[in-house]
């Protein structure tokens, strides 16, 4: 079994493309946000987290302190630390190799070799998909952050929108049951309810402290809310699955 | 500290936690409870941050064309367009209430 002729590498391939392009919304929306183009460039090459990402940006347009974004990106950067734990397991990469793949250790890549039996297709399946996705999300978000650059006023071009749909969409995918909802609804009202009462920034940690205290707390599933924006399971040709 | 700090630490940070998680005995990934923690956390944030960038602007509770994004959005993830659709479809819905005049 050779790369070419590998189904893993093909769903990595598709999950690299359908991933990198959105990364031409969080070029813009990070340019709308306030920050400049080089930043939003350092935040795709650097952070390479798309959820973290979203979420820095997402509390500076909101006019929140450096602190606050750098708070809510790394908590929302967590659940990466279960993903590698899984990696780990997984893949036993060494050496070099070990400090490339935690780079790389996302949603996607690690659905993608989640997603395989066999461990050669493991392999094959999560660098192709990692590093697809570090080009392709690099590659637009420059594009997008030139094009948000050249837009002007990105409230005109209703790009704050654009950010609340994008952080839906986020969400959307971990909703598959009724207990994750019941969640985010508690966790949008907490927000909406502090806003007024504290500094920006602010209510978004409250919420992450109720989430939390529910996870610590409540009995479900461990693998609740660590499902990936795009389900590789979706782009794999030989095993459909009705989802939601 | 000026905001290239804070991208900088974020970005260290976010590395720190990837690469923790190769390094730390294979024996905690049986607590399930961190995974679980992990999982509403992400949850949680992705709705606070929803609801965020949906009703704030800086310190007050405000309504205006960024709800007509959070509806459009809501309407094409029922119909399963894809990440990007989504998003065009967020900022075309607020880009037209508000060059019709509202919010």
């Amino acid at each position: 079994m050779n790369w070419r002729y590998s189904p893993a590498a093909r769903i990595g391939l598709s999950i690299a493309v359908a991933t990198g392009l959105y990364g031409i919304s969080f070029g813009a929306l990070g340019v709308a946000s306030g920050l400049s183009v080089w930043q939003t460039i350092a935040l795709s090459m650097l952070m390479f987290t798309g959820g973290s990402q979203f979420a820095f940006i997402g509390v500076m347009s909101g006019g929140g302190a450096g602190s606050a974004a750098f708070g809510a990106a790394t908590l929302l950067g967590a659940r990466n630390a279960v993903y590698g734990m899984q990696l780990n397991q997984m893949l036993r990469p060494r050496g070099w190799r070990k400090l490339l793949a935690a780079h790389i250790t996302i949603d996607e890549s690690t659905a993608t070799a989640a997603g395989q039996v066999d461990p050669g297709e493991q392999l094959r399946g999560f660098w192709t998909a990692g590093v697809g996705i570090f080009v392709l999300w690099n590659l637009f978000t420059a594009i997008g952050a030139l094009l948000g650059d050249a837009l002007g006023d990105p409230r005109r071009w209703g790009l704050d929108g654009a950010a609340v749909a994008a952080f839906l969409g986020l969400l959307w995918p971990r909703l598959s049951a009724r207990e994750p909802v019941a969640l985010a609804v508690l966790c949008g009202l907490v927000t909406v309810l502090m806003v007024p009462l504290a500094p920006a920034g602010v209510p978004i940690l409250a919420a992450a402290l109720v989430a939390a205290l529910w996870g610590w707390f409540s009995r479900g599933p461990a693998d609740e809310g660590l499902e990936p924006d795009i389900d590789p399971v979706v782009y794999s040709d030989d095993t459909p699955r009705e989802r939601l | 500290m000026p905001l290239w700090g804070w991208i900088v630490a974020a970005s260290v940070v976010a590395y720190a936690t990837k690469l923790a998680g190769y390094l730390v005995p294979p024996r905690l990934l049986e607590n399930e409870r961190m995974s679980r923690v992990a999982g509403t956390l992400t949850i949680g944030l992705l709705a606070s941050l929803t609801a965020m960038n949906a009703f704030s602007a800086a310190q007050a509770l405000v309504v205006d064309a960024r709800v007509a994004a959070l509806i459009a959005a809501c309407i094409a993830l029922w119909l399963r367009v894809p990440f990007l659709g989504v998003v065009v479809v967020g900022a075309a819905a607020s880009a037209m209430l508000r060059f019709a005049g509202f919010g």
